[in-house]
C-alpha cells in the first residue's frame, strides 16, 4: 500500500483537480486552446476547459479540469512546528480572564525618530489589518497607544503608569540599523528600571525576523505581515503559561498555525 | 440591468410603532445638539486648511517624503504667529493684499517664512475681510457647481438604474486603477470606490499629486480624484450611464478631502459622524467638529454620503447589536440634517454580518434590512457584503453573497457593495469582480419585481424581531440621552470601546473659536443651505 497521495475526484488515485484562472485575451478558440497548453505545462493531463467568459474586449475567465501526474509523500515533509497556537477569538479573553482575573494591558509605541505608526495602529486600533480586527478588539486587553516618537523612559513611566503586563514595539524605518539599536534602548531602559522580567516585551517591523528575539533580549519578534491575532495569540498564550495554565489547556481550542 | 420591475423601495411592509420611531428621532436630536454647539463653537487645522484649499492655495514645499503641503505650512505659520482663534482666512487675505492680490504668492511668501501673518486693524482688516468674502463666494459656487455639472451630465449621458452596484479598485498605482475602474464599469458597476492606503486617516496632511505608491489602496489627493472622474466621465459617455465615484472623507484630514471631493466632482463619500473615534482613535472633539464641517461641503456638492455602520457589526456581533447600527444611524442622520444634507444625501450603511450558524439567518438579515427600509423610506441605503463570515471557502462565500443580494434586492436597498467571495483572502482579481457583477446580475434580475409582492405575516417571526431592534434601539438612545454623548462614548456605548475626550489622535488641532472669528467659507456654506454655522 502506497503512502504516496494524489487528488481525489471521485475514484482512488484519479489526480482529478479543479482551477480556474484569467488570461488577457479576448474569448476565441485559440484563447481556449492557449488555457489547455497551460494547463497541461502545469502538468495535467487530458485538461478540460468547461468554461470559457468573456471579460471585457481584453480578458477570458476559464474554469479547468484536469488530472495531475504528481503525488506526495507526506511522511517526507519537514513541517515547522508553531512556537504559540494560534487561538479563537473568545479563548483569547477565557485565558487572559482565567491567568490575570482581570484586563491585560498593553502599552504599544514607535521609539527612535521613526514617525510611522502604520504597523503599530495595524496591530492595535480596532480596525486591524487584513480583515483581522487590532488589539483593541479584545475586551479583556486595554491598550495604551503612545503613538510616535516615544522615548525609552517614556515608555518606562507608562508601564508603571497603567501596571502594563506586555510592551509592543514597533520600528518602520531602518536605516543603519536603528531599529535594532531602538529595541536595544527600550530593553536596556525597562531592564534598569527593574521592569523587564514582569514584562512580555515584543517587537515588530517589516525588517525583523523571529529568530533575532534572544539576542534583542526580547521575548518575540514579528515580522512583515504579522496579523493582529497572531499578536493576540502569543500574549494570551504567554500570560497563559505565566500563571501556570496547562498546555492542554491553552491549546484545547488552538488551531494549527 | 434588465428586469421586469422599475427599482423601488417596498414600505409599509412591517407594522412599525410609530410612536417609538419617533422618540428615536427626537432623543438623536437631544443627543446631537451638545455635539452640534461644539462644532460651532470650535474650529480645527484641517478645517483652516480646508478653506484655504477651496480659496485657491495648493501645491507642496520639499520634495519625496520630505514634502509638506502648502496649506499645511499657512495654517502652522499663521497658527504660530496669530493663532487660529479668529481663524486663518483674515490674516492670509491680508497676506494676498500686501502681495498685490496674488493668492499663490502670498502663501509662498508664508509658507517660505518671507512674509509673517499678522491680524490686520482698520482699513486693512476691512480689505482682507472682503477679500476672504468674495473668494468665499467664488469656491462656494466652485462647489456648487459641481452639484450642477453632475446633474447635466447625468442629463446628457443617462442615470444609472438602481440598485446601483459598487466595486472597490485598490492597487495602490492611481494608473493601474483607472484600467481596471474602467473594466468594472464595463461589466456593469454604478459606483467605483477607489480605497485608500492604508493608515492614510491618520495622515495629518493630503498628499500630492498623482500616486502611484500605496499599501493595499491608493492615496486621496485631489490630483488622483480629477484623473479618476475623468476617466469614469469618459466610459460613462461610452456606456451612455454615469459612473459615480466615491472615497474616504474620514481620518484627520476629513475637511480638505471633503473639499478636494466638492471640487472635482466627486458624487459620494464615506462619512461617517463616530467612525474614525471608534476604528481609529482618532479624537472624539476633532471628529465631530470635523464632520459637520465636511457635511456642509457634501451637501452643496450633492455628493451622497455613505455611513459606517457596517464596522460595528464586524466587530460585534450582528444579532446582539443589530439595534447599535440603527441607534448610530438615527445620529448620523440628524447630525446630516444639521450640516444640510437632504435625505436622498444620506447613505445610511448597514451590512449582511450574521452568522451563518445562527438559526434562521436570512430571516433575521431579512428584518433587520426591511426595518432600516421603514425607518428611513428616503435614504439611499447603502447596504454591505458579509465579510466577517468569509473563511476562505470561496464556494460557500459566493452562496453567501448572493444571499446578500437577495435580501438586498427583497428590500429595495439603492446602493450595494458587491461582496467578494475571496474577500480576506486578497485584493480581488478581476475575475472575482466579474463573478460578483454575474452573482448580482442574477440576483436582481430575477428577484427586483419579487420584493413588491412579498408580504410578512402579521405579528409574525419578521415583524417580532423588527419590532424588538426598534425597542432595543430606543432604550440606548434613550440611555446616551442621559449621560450625554462624550460620556456614553466614554462608557464604552458604542463598538465596545472606550474613548476619552482629551484622548486619540488629532486634539491638538482643535481650537476654541475666539470672540471675532471669521469664516467667510464655513457662512457661505451655511447661508446657502439655509442652516445655522
Amino acid at each position: 500500500m502506497s503512502a504516496l497521495l494524489r487528488p481525489y475526484g471521485d475514484a482512488t488515485g484519479d489526480g482529478r483537480v479543479q482551477l480556474s484562472f484569467t488570461l488577457p485575451i479576448a474569448s476565441s478558440e485559440r484563447a481556449r486552446q492557449a488555457a489547455l497548453e497551460l494547463a497541461r505545462k502545469m502538468g495535467f493531463a487530458e485538461p478540460q476547459v468547461v468554461h470559457m467568459k468573456e471579460m471585457g474586449p481584453d480578458f477570458s475567465f476559464f474554469i479547468v479540469y484536469g488530472a495531475t501526474a504528481h503525488s506526495v509523500d507526506p511522511a517526507g515533509l519537514t513541517v515547522a512546528e508553531p512556537d504559540f497556537p494560534l487561538l479563537p477569538s473568545p479563548e483569547i479573553n477565557r485565558i487572559i480572564r482565567d491567568s490575570l482575573k482581570r484586563q491585560l494591558v498593553v502599552v504599544g509605541a514607535c521609539t527612535g525618530t521613526d514617525a510611522h505608526t502604520l504597523g503599530l495602529d495595524a496591530i492595535l486600533s480596532m480596525k486591524g489589518f487584513a480583515g483581522d480586527k487590532g488589539l483593541e478588539y479584545w475586551q479583556e486587553m486595554r491598550i495604551v497607544n503612545m503613538g510616535a516618537q516615544v522615548s525609552p523612559g517614556e515608555i518606562v513611566a507608562a508601564v508603571d503608569e497603567h501596571a502594563a503586563d506586555a510592551v509592543l514595539v514597533s520600528q518602520v524605518v531602518t536605516q543603519r540599523d536603528a531599529h535594532i539599536f531602538h529595541l536595544q534602548e527600550v530593553h536596556a531602559a525597562l531592564t534598569e528600571a527593574g521592569l523587564r522580567d514582569r514584562l512580555i516585551l515584543v517587537g515588530g517591523g517589516p525588517r525583523f525576523s523571529p529568530d533575532q528575539a534572544p539576542a534583542l533580549g526580547f521575548d518575540r519578534i514579528f515580522g512583515r505581515g504579522t496579523k493582529p491575532s497572531e499578536v493576540a495569540s502569543y500574549l494570551a498564550w504567554k500570560v497563559g503559561r505565566r500563571a501556570g495554565l496547562s498546555e492542554a489547556d491553552l491549546t484545547r481550542a488552538a488551531t494549527l498555525a | 440591468m434588465r428586469t421586469s420591475a422599475p427599482f423601488f423601495r417596498p414600505l409599509g411592509r412591517l407594522r412599525i410603532d410609530e410612536g417609538v420611531l419617533a422618540e428615536c428621532r427626537e432623543l438623536a436630536t437631544e443627543i446631537a445638539a451638545p455635539v452640534d454647539h461644539l462644532a460651532a463653537t470650535h474650529t480645527t487645522t484641517s478645517i483652516e486648511r480646508a478653506c484655504l484649499r477651496l480659496v485657491g492655495v495648493d501645491g507642496i514645499e520639499g520634495r519625496g517624503v520630505e514634502a509638506v503641503p502648502i496649506p499645511n505650512r499657512v495654517v502652522d505659520e499663521i497658527g504660530a504667529s496669530v493663532g487660529l482663534e479668529r481663524g486663518a482666512l483674515i490674516p492670509f487675505f491680508d497676506a494676498v493684499a500686501s502681495c498685490g492680490g496674488d493668492i499663490d504668492a502670498a502663501a509662498d511668501a508664508i509658507a517660505g517664512r518671507a512674509l509673517t501673518p499678522r491680524w490686520p486693524q482698520g482699513a486693512d482688516r476691512d480689505d482682507a475681510a472682503r477679500r476672504a468674502k468674495e473668494a468665499a463666494a467664488a469656491a462656494v459656487n466652485c462647489i456648487e457647481a459641481a452639484a450642477t455639472a453632475r446633474r447635466d451630465v447625468v442629463e446628457r449621458v443617462g442615470e444609472a438604474e438602481r440598485p446601483w452596484l459598487y466595486l472597490i479598485v485598490a492597487t495602490g498605482d492611481i494608473h493601474e486603477d483607472i484600467p481596471q475602474a474602467q473594466a468594472a464599469a464595463r461589466n456593469g458597476a454604478d459606483v467605483i470606490a477607489v480605497i485608500r492606503s492604508t493608515g492614510q486617516s491618520l495622515l495629518d496632511y493630503v498628499p500630492f499629486g498623482a500616486t502611484s505608491e500605496g499599501f493595499a489602496g491608493t492615496y486621496a489627493t485631489q490630483e488622483n480624484f480629477r484623473l479618476m472622474r475623468a476617466a469614469l466621465d469618459e466610459v460613462g459617455e461610452e456606456l451612455g450611464r454615469y459612473v459615480r465615484l466615491t472615497n474616504y472623507a474620514s481620518g484627520l484630514c476629513m475637511p480638505e478631502i471633503a473639499a478636494m471631493a466638492g471640487m472635482e466632482r466627486l458624487d459620494m463619500m464615506l462619512n461617517d459622524c463616530m467612525y474614525g473615534i471608534m476604528f481609529r482613535d482618532i479624537n472624539m472633539q476633532r471628529t465631530f467638529i470635523d464632520q459637520h464641517f465636511s457635511r456642509m461641503v457634501h451637501a452643496l456638492a450633492g455628493i451622497v454620503i455613505n455611513t459606517g455602520e457596517d464596522n460595528y457589526l464586524t466587530t460585534a456581533d450582528a444579532v446582539d447589536s443589530a439595534h447599535t447600527v440603527l441607534a448610530s444611524q438615527f445620529l448620523n442622520e440628524r447630525f446630516a440634517f444639521t450640516a444640510g444634507l437632504s435625505e436622498e444625501q444620506m447613505g445610511l450603511g448597514h451590512a449582511f454580518e450574521i452568522d451563518p450558524d445562527v438559526p434562521d439567518q436570512i430571516l433575521l438579515e431579512l428584518a433587520h434590512a426591511q426595518l432600516i427600509r421603514e425607518c428611513f423610506p428616503n435614504a439611499p441605503l447603502k447596504y454591505m457584503p458579509p465579510t466577517k463570515h468569509m473563511t476562505g471557502n470561496i464556494f460557500q462565500g459566493f452562496l453567501y453573497d448572493g444571499m446578500f443580494n437577495l435580501i438586498a434586492a427583497l428590500t429595495g436597498q439603492d446602493i450595494v457593495l458587491l461582496g467578494m467571495m475571496t474577500e480576506g483572502i486578497h485584493t480581488p482579481f478581476l475575475s472575482d469582480r466579474d463573478l460578483a457583477l454575474e452573482n448580482a446580475r442574477y440576483i436582481f434580475g430575477g428577484a427586483a419585481g419579487l420584493g413588491g409582492e412579498l408580504r410578512y405575516e402579521a405579528g409574525g417571526a419578521v415583524e417580532r424581531r423588527a419590532a424588538q431592534v426598534l425597542e432595543e434601539c430606543r432604550q440606548m438612545l434613550r440611555k446616551v440621552a442621559d449621560i450625554g454623548m462624550f460620556a456614553a462614548i466614554e462608557a464604552g456605548m458604542f463598538a465596545d470601546t472606550v474613548r476619552t475626550p482629551a484622548g486619540g489622535k488629532g486634539l491638538a488641532g482643535v481650537v476654541q473659536r475666539a470672540p471675532g472669528y471669521v469664516n467667510p467659507v464655513a457662512d457661505e456654506l451655511s447661508r446657502r443651505l439655509g442652516i445655522g454655522a
